[in-house]
């Protein structure tokens, strides 16, 4: 058994065999693994008896579970209207330049992934950036670039 | 069930109906139609398209009459101006992400869409078109997605989970990116999918359709280098009649003429091989009892038939560990091949490599199962192209044929013979009835004990059904079945067969014979079927597949003499040598995930 059949079925004995079970079994998996691998929802599917599909329909419908293979740290831009005014596409211009990737790529060394948001409800303090589950309100191409250093520096 | 009954109004017209009834169903009984799409009688309320929005005097907003229950008291409009305008509004909407390239489209003159818009002359294109762009998906030899078609109405999921219990597809992604698709964007052929069809026959618009292979197949037709002959299913012969709007009905003169006028040299019938299918198969089935009791040895019972490749495919994904229970006897389609490309080749001397054989079905697994490459049991490809009754229907009105004052004509010889028991086939049961009729009869010597040979136990529109037929005063060869109790079980549908598949696997049940359909109703319900598809319908079509049994003059497998020539000059034996090689076939575990 593999590190991710064995994630799962220990999760199923936490959450239960049924379909309900489902989205706190998911959200184990993207804890640990920060993505739902093709082998992760294919234990999940076996460990509840339901379809791949119905899996891979539940994690596609929700923004933080992905389904591809992610970096250790996932910066995420919100895109939407307030921060997009407010300067989101410098930062992510900055991001980008930063770490050599293009919005929606992952660093080579695997360390950050560059994605964007729909709103984080902080669009009074926009533009917002968030790293794993930090959130860094009124960012700058800056200050941004400063934050990611603060984490390149770790390890 | 509660017995209470709730008063309202519809368009001002008292009425009176049970609790629970829908605002739909109210209306129906006072034969006000209200326009659905997502709505279908065989699956669970989804209220997700809209256009059957109704005004609830009193309510501001415009509750959906398929989902929404009738209350005391409630007064409901059908056809208000604010209804109107609404649900013109919402066909608007569901157009505007439709690809309505209806003049090239293959449900052009079929699509509920396309005739919801023509009622209500929609077209001003008052919101902007956002349909997207998208590869066709054609990598399964049965079923063709487009996306671009599709209104989301997920007929096809419910279907996929409620009736066949494959889910093979399901809605993914949100918003504006939200689709029906499989896991991980897969192709059709690489998941679980059955190529049952069923999804095809409740897609309301095109983006679910057969892989059509009509115009290969007229190719065919109009090279003179080919010999073309077709064979026809069981259950086609009583719903092609619906492809030109005269309900189910027995029309087998009418289709074997239609067939002739469009071309094809020699015009034949599936049911010979049905008819063949029961004397291997119901060898098969003697012999494998016949081991279990006197030989003792371990052999896989119960057996189950492998005429329906959905099932066959549903199987082999869903329990592998089951494979050994299936019959190895092909599907009397996949009979049919070989015999014409080696038998009936040699007695009318062509060269099998300058035949084409074509099948009518009303599957579109067939498309698939003739792809398999098991299937090439005379050297060649043993069926070269399969088309579905829709098809079928197609090219008669291509050719301009008037189907309904076609005069009858007769299948031609040989291979064209066969019996009441073969034409059952199509309806669920069946099978096991025709096998019945046959087996009882080599082992006890006598007729089954059933008036008039109609198996009643074994008919019938339930999910699952249990007979047991006591076997007694048998021929001295077969004493191990004096006294035996011959179980068996009957499913149609996958989601039923699974049910049954689950009770065997946990002991529950036992039974010695076990005959599954994978579409609801069996063959007559199948994939390839003419659209639309109900229960009402499904059981006319089995009423017309029953009559036309009692019309044959022969109604036993076994009688068949085309059968029993091809055996003294041919086969020889059930199960024997030939057999072997030509109508037996073997089956492989596949992904369940």
């Amino acid at each position: 058994m593999t590190n991710v059949e064995e994630l799962v079925k220990q999760q199923a004995e936490i959450h239960g065999h049924k379909r309900e079970s489902l989205m706190p079994i998911l959200q184990a998996v993207i804890r640990s693994e920060r993505f739902l691998s093709e082998e992760a929802m294919v234990a999940i599917a076996k460990e509840l008896d339901i379809s791949t599909a119905d899996v891979y329909g539940t994690a596609s419908f929700y923004t933080f579970m992905d389904t591809k293979p992610k970096g250790k740290n996932i910066i995420r831009v919100c895109k939407t209207i307030t921060c997009h005014m407010k300067g989101k596409d410098a930062v992510i211009g900055a991001l980008e330049d930063l770490l050599k990737i293009k919005l929606g790529d992952n660093t080579s060394d695997g360390k950050f992934s560059l994605l964007q948001a729909n709103c984080l409800g902080w669009c009074h303090k926009g533009p917002v950036m968030l790293i794993n589950d930090e959130v860094y309100p009124e960012v700058t191409p800056q200050s941004a670039v400063e934050v990611i250093q603060e984490y390149l520096k770790q390890k | 069930m509660s017995t209470y009954k709730v008063n309202l109004k519809v368009n001002n017209l008292n009425v009176s109906v049970d609790e629970g009834t829908t605002i739909l169903d109210a209306a129906r009984q006072l034969n006000f139609k209200i326009p659905t799409l997502c709505h279908h009688d065989d699956l669970c309320v989804a209220g997700n398209c809209r256009v059957c929005v109704v005004e609830q005097v009193g309510n501001r907003l415009l509750p959906a009459a398929c989902a929404t229950p009738v209350s005391e008291g409630m007064e409901v409009l059908t056809n208000s101006m604010k209804v109107r305008q609404a649900r013109k509004n919402i066909i608007e909407l569901l157009l505007s992400e439709h690809n309505a390239d209806c003049t090239k489209c293959f449900k052009s003159g079929y699509c509920e869409l396309q005739e919801m818009a023509n009622e209500y002359r929609t077209g001003d294109h008052i919101f902007l078109d956002v349909r997207s762009k998208n590869e066709i998906d054609i990598s399964s030899p049965s079923i063709e997605k487009d996306d671009s078609k599709c209104i989301r109405c997920q007929r096809c999921v419910r279907t996929c989970t409620e009736l066949q219990a494959v889910s093979a597809l399901a809605v993914t992604h949100k918003g504006k990116e939200m689709k029906i698709s499989t896991f991980l964007d897969k192709p059709m052929n690489d998941v679980v999918c059955t190529n049952c069809g069923q999804c095809i026959n409740r897609c309301p618009t095109a983006s679910l359709v057969e892989r059509n292979y009509i115009d290969q197949v007229f190719d065919a037709i109009y090279d003179p280098k080919k010999f073309v002959v077709v064979q026809t299913a069981p259950a086609t012969r009583v719903a092609i009649s619906e492809e030109f709007g005269l309900g189910p009905n027995r029309s087998t003169g009418k289709m074997v003429a239609a067939l002739r006028r469009l071309g094809f040299d020699k015009v034949l019938d599936t049911d010979f091989t049905a008819d063949l299918t029961i004397m291997e198969e119901g060898t098969e089935l003697l012999t494998r009892l016949k081991e279990a009791l006197v030989d003792g040895k371990e052999v896989a019972l119960p057996m189950m038939t492998s005429c329906s490749p959905g099932w066959i495919k549903f199987q082999e994904h869903i329990f592998p560990d089951m494979l050994d229970n299936l019959s190895t006897c092909k599907s009397p389609q996949q009979m049919f091949g070989p015999l014409a490309k080696t038998y009936y080749a040699e007695k009318i001397n062509k060269n099998p490599a300058d035949m084409v054989v074509v099948s009518i079905m009303p599957c579109t697994a067939k498309k698939y199962e003739a792809e398999r490459p098991e299937m090439r049991g005379s050297g060649y490809k043993d069926v070269d192209f399969v088309l579905t009754t829709r098809e079928l229907g197609r090219m008669i009105h291509q050719a301009g044929i008037d189907f309904e004052k076609l005069e009858d004509e007769k299948y031609d010889s040989i291979l064209g013979e066969s019996t009441g028991a073969a034409v059952i086939f199509g309806a669920t049961g069946g099978v096991m009835e025709a096998a019945l009729r046959t087996a009882y009869e080599i082992v006890t010597g006598r007729e089954v004990p059933f008036a008039n040979l109609n198996i009643k136990p074994v008919r019938g529109m339930d999910g699952i059904k249990e007979a047991a037929v006591k076997i007694k005063d048998v021929k001295e060869e077969w004493s191990f079945l004096e006294g035996v109790e011959l179980k068996i079980a009957i499913a149609h549908g996958l989601a039923n067969a699974k049910e049954l598949m689950n009770k065997i696997k946990s002991g529950e049940a036992d039974y010695h014979f076990i005959e599954v359909m994978a579409c609801p109703s069996g063959c007559i319900g199948g994939g390839g079927q003419p659209i639309p598809t109900n229960m009402e319908i499904r059981k006319k079509r089995a009423a017309a597949i029953y009559e036309e049994d009692e019309k044959m003059v022969l109604r036993k497998s076994h009688e068949n003499p085309e059968v029993t020539e091809i055996y003294k000059s041919f086969l020889h034996k059930p199960l024997g040598h030939r057999s072997h090689d030509l109508l037996h076939t073997h089956y492989y575990p596949r992904k369940r995930y």
